[in-house]
């Protein structure tokens, strides 16, 4: 399908482009990781404002992790999370076993410590979907093996 | 006469307020921003009660001697409220749905510009011209 491949490229683009226009040393101390996980948050908060317009309204944060991991990672990257965890104090763990944006790039250990780069994006997605939901939160991702990927969801509950 | 405000949580300031006729635009200011303690009241009530209803409709918040309240939240949390005149019987709950649905569909694509930062004041000129003719419908 075109459309999947249309977002891949240009997601790689951005990430080669963001990373050649970067100043001095600005590669090195996350700059550029901060300015793809900012526009990730913004897409997120449009993004999750047209998904949820007809659903029901969600009864606590779990209903809305699943929404998460269910409807919105399905629209956006055309399958579903593979595993959700959780340890009910407000640290989520998603799972996604063959990640979109990574399974061009290698299967195993190649090319594993460029790999943050291309996850910065959709740490951002979430953070801003989850943000517009109520839920501020801080995400993090880490890659063992390509193309599986885990991202850390944390959240305060007040 | 109708008057439709949208809030943001959860500071509650307007991003939005438009009324017809513009004479004693004061009073309808007033009247949403009391009424939105009341919407806040329905939503944890909700949540309580685990009431089926999981719509984003909240129907007639209170009605006063000149003029009914509606109320209608998204799951983003942003308020819609709208005044009606009391006198304006031929308005039926589905209008005021679809009013509602409207209003939140223009307001989807708002969110959607890139140019807009979310939490700044509506200044989208499709946006007035849907909330216009809304207007002009029911007057």
């Amino acid at each position: 399908m075109a459309d999947e491949a249309l977002f891949l490229l240009l997601h790689n683009e951005m990430v080669a482009g963001l990373y050649r226009a970067a100043e001095q040393g600005e590669g090195e101390n996350g700059r550029c990781t901060t300015k793809l996980e900012s526009m990730g948050f913004r897409v997120g908060q449009g993004l999750i404002e047209r998904f949820t317009k007809d659903t029901a309204r969600f009864k606590d944060e779990l209903d809305i992790m699943k929404f998460i991991c269910k409807d919105f990672w399905t629209t956006v990257f055309k399958k579903q999370i593979d595993n959700l965890r959780t340890n009910h104090q407000g640290i989520y763990v998603l799972q996604d076993n063959k990640f979109r944006l990574l399974t061009q790039m290698s299967a195993g250990k190649q090319y594993l410590e460029h790999a943050p780069k291309y996850l910065a994006f959709t740490c951002g997605l979430i953070r801003g979907g989850l943000s517009n939901l109520g839920i501020k939160s801080i995400v993090t991702a880490e890659v063992s093996s390509m193309p599986a990927c885990k991202y850390f969801s944390m959240y305060s509950i007040t | 006469v109708v008057v439709s405000i949208i809030c943001s949580p959860p500071q509650n300031y307007p991003l939005y307020i438009r009324s017809v006729p513009t004479e004693n635009e004061l009073k309808f200011h007033y009247t949403v921003h009391t009424s939105l303690d009341v919407v806040d009241e329905k939503i944890s009530a909700m949540g309580k009660a685990l009431v089926d209803q999981r719509e984003l409709y909240l129907g007639l918040l209170y009605p006063t001697e000149d003029y009914k309240v509606y109320g209608y939240v998204t799951n983003s949390k942003v308020k819609f409220v709208m005044v009606v005149d009391s006198s304006n019987t031929a308005l039926r709950d589905n209008e005021i749905r679809s009013m509602f649905r409207k209003l939140h569909n223009s307001y989807t694509d708002i969110m959607c510009n890139p140019f807009y930062n979310p939490g700044d004041r509506i200044q989208s000129r499709a946006f007035d011209t849907m909330v216009n003719s809304m207007m002009m419908q029911v007057c």
